[in-house]
């Protein structure tokens, strides 16, 4: 699979990578060949249902995954060294380290018993070598600058005392104190109401500027993406089924899959609607996946003959070579679907005006 | 902190003065004149009137009570019908024997259950697993006259090694003591560790699978300082209620256990209370068992606040 693009600034370059797990059930292939690249500063977002493999998929790059049942292979080389391969010991040097995690709940993701000073040195003393002083020091440096006020007063305080939106942004703090290379924000503001959301959000989007590291940001709200990715890959059951850049995917989407969640999702003053266009039936069991194209039972462009046989492969579409658009179907969705699909994406306005063609 | 303390003494206090009340009905409750069959065949009408009168059962119920209530304040928990020895005398040789056991019995638990618990929590659905689940359910559903005994006759009778039953002083001889515990202690120790053990092993599993371990893990922590500062420092607290509870039991007298080893604890003398109708004997155990209940309760609130950040700070704001 090769990238028409510059790699001269790839932080991390995934290939191959598959994620299964030993169950009762028989081997569940839960990640099913990810092919991407990263670049320095970049947010690629990654979106798909329940059970797409989203998360896991981050996950396994430093083996997050119990291992066994879970199994991963493939390679995610991030700076010349393959994770995949990596020890245990090696990798607790990347974990925290060279890549920071901010995960969904913040309600639970900071032990309660511990104040929330010690959860953010604990990471910064162990890979930094740096003393507890020091290490307090840039923990209120890090509290100020995920705008949490009175931050050097605020270390020795437990969980309980900040709000949900105060401790996502602690929990951000703690991705972002040792200086990632990559930060991945597994459905970081899914927890929070829709204010606190787009402040975490805007608050991401000026730190990543400020530190230039690169975001994996997993999510299934579309509306989220809108707002903070460059490229968007969209998985189902296991693999990507588009990728595109962000206004391209939401102005010219290809893939039946990514029209079908675009179309369900519901707009703002669209009175002439009455329901929200569903897409038929549900994502398949990763232990029992259909034989061709994953997403065939549910399509509406299927044949029956290569659909239902064959799995497609990831291949470029759009206009322009070398724009990265990529979608893993054999047929595109027709344009006036897309265009319908364009414009009853969330996507804000200037979305729907660029012509699909 | 000062206020929840304060709160918690009251409350248990409170929980004391209920015992109370309900100790003192047993006097009352109980079919049957209570002097009469302690008086048993020595029953003369004159001895039966004075010990009547002696023990004020002619007066209203609530100045009984109050009486009774008042002098048990001061330690007097009046005397036993049967030796005519002061109560509160009675328990307090029985204290140090039943202390001695229940410590004992707790440590062998607790050397049981935290290493089992623990194994088997981390290596959960694997073998160490399954060994601690089935040593856990054979050692509760041990009876344990039959494993005391059992005990004893490949111990004392067959090996020799130790003394079959009876008691020494810690403070007189503590390498006999030790000898004297060891077989009860291991008895009712194996019972409380098969129950304590799956405590452990659930709240550490509880610990185990909290999100706030993916993130320490995240973090690149080493997996041994992540299971000791954010797997057991949380899974302490459901396991220090439990054994709190549990060594309560045990201070209450592990009455079969006693009898087995001839162990004089307070629960055989309750037990013995009960067969001889003695009840002001065996309203002064069931009120110290209260009390030490209601008191380890109280400690296990404490630590537990103490551990629990949320309880602390919740109660103080």
């Amino acid at each position: 699979m090769s990238i028409d693009r510059p790699s001269g600034d790839v932080v991390l370059s995934v290939r191959d990578l598959e994620v299964s797990f030993a169950t009762r059930r028989g081997r569940a292939d839960v990640v099913r060949g990810l092919d991407y690249d990263l670049r320095r500063g970049e947010t690629l977002a990654l979106v798909g249902e329940s059970g797409s493999g989203k998360s896991v998929s981050t996950m396994a790059l430093t083996k997050l995954i119990p291992i066994p049942p879970g199994r991963v292979t493939g390679t995610a080389m991030l700076d010349g060294q393959d994770l995949i391969a990596m020890s245990e010991r090696d990798l607790l040097a990347v974990r925290g380290r060279r890549i920071g995690f901010v995960f969904q709940d913040p309600m639970t993701s900071l032990n309660p018993v511990h104040p929330i000073g010690r959860q953010l040195t604990e990471g910064m003393r162990h890979h930094l070598g740096i003393s507890e002083s020091d290490a307090r020091d840039r923990a209120v440096d890090l509290l100020r600058k995920v705008g949490i006020p009175a931050a050097e007063k605020r270390l020795d305080d437990y969980p309980h005392q900040f709000s949900g939106g105060m401790r996502q942004r602690v929990v951000i703090a703690i991705g972002l104190s040792c200086d990632p290379q990559v930060l991945i924000a597994d459905e970081a503001t899914t927890a929070l109401d829709v204010t606190t959301q787009a402040q975490i959000i805007e608050l991401v989007n000026q730190l990543q500027d400020e530190l230039g590291m690169a975001v994996i940001w997993i999510t299934h709200d579309l509306g989220v993406v809108a707002g903070i990715a460059d490229r968007v890959m969209v998985m189902y059951a296991g693999e990507i089924v588009e990728e595109a850049d962000v206004d391209e995917l939401f102005a010219d989407p290809r893939h039946p899959y990514t029209v079908g969640l675009l179309k369900s999702l519901p707009v703002l003053g669209a009175f002439d609607r009455d329901e929200l266009a569903a897409i038929p039936g549900l994502p398949p069991a990763p232990t029992d996946l259909p034989a061709g194209c994953a997403f065939h039972p549910r399509c509406a462009y299927r044949d029956d003959e290569r659909c239902v046989s064959e799995r497609p492969p990831l291949r470029e579409v759009g206009g322009d070579a070398g724009s990265g658009h990529r979608i893993r179907s054999f047929y595109e969705v027709a344009e006036d679907d897309r265009r319908a699909a364009a414009t009853a994406g969330i996507a804000a306005p200037e979305h729907r005006e660029e012509d699909a063609s | 902190m000062a206020r929840y303390v304060a709160l918690r003494i009251g409350q248990s206090l409170l929980a004391l003065l209920g015992v109370s009340i309900i100790v003192f009905a047993l006097m009352h409750l109980v079919p049957g004149d209570p002097v009469r069959s302690a008086l048993g065949t020595r029953f003369t009408p004159e001895l039966y009137a004075a010990l009547v009168e002696r023990a004020g059962l002619d007066r209203p119920i609530l100045v009984q009570y109050f009486d009774w209530l008042g002098r048990a304040v001061t330690g007097d928990l009046g005397v036993s019908f049967r030796t005519g020895q002061p109560v509160a005398l009675a328990l307090g040789q029985r204290v140090g024997p039943t202390a001695l056991l229940a410590f004992g019995a707790l440590i062998v638990g607790l050397l049981i259950a935290l290493p089992a618990g623990i194994v088997s929590a981390v290596k959960q659905g694997k073998a160490p697993d399954y060994a601690a689940n089935t040593f856990s359910q054979i050692g509760v559903s041990l009876p344990d006259f039959w494993f005391g005994i059992l005990l004893i006759l490949v111990f004392a009778r067959m090996l020799g090694w130790l003394p079959p039953g009876g008691y020494a002083s810690f403070a007189d001889d503590p390498a006999a003591a030790l000898r004297y515990l060891l077989l009860p202690a291991v008895t009712a120790g194996v019972v409380t560790g098969a129950i304590l053990t799956r405590f452990v092993r659930s709240s550490m599993l509880e610990a185990l699978n909290a999100e706030h371990v993916r993130l320490a893990r995240a973090k690149g922590l080493p997996w041994r300082y992540v299971l000791r500062h954010h797997v057991l420092r949380n899974a302490w607290i459901p396991i220090i209620t439990v054994t709190g509870l549990q060594l309560g039991t045990l201070l209450g007298g592990i009455i079969v256990v006693e009898i087995v080893f001839s162990w004089p604890g307070i629960g055989r003398l309750a037990l013995d209370a009960v067969q001889t109708r003695d009840y002001p004997v065996l309203q002064g155990a069931v009120l110290l068992v209260a009390a030490v209940f209601l008191l380890l309760n109280l400690l296990v609130d404490l630590v537990y606040a103490r551990l629990d950040p949320r309880i602390r700070v919740g109660a103080s704001t």
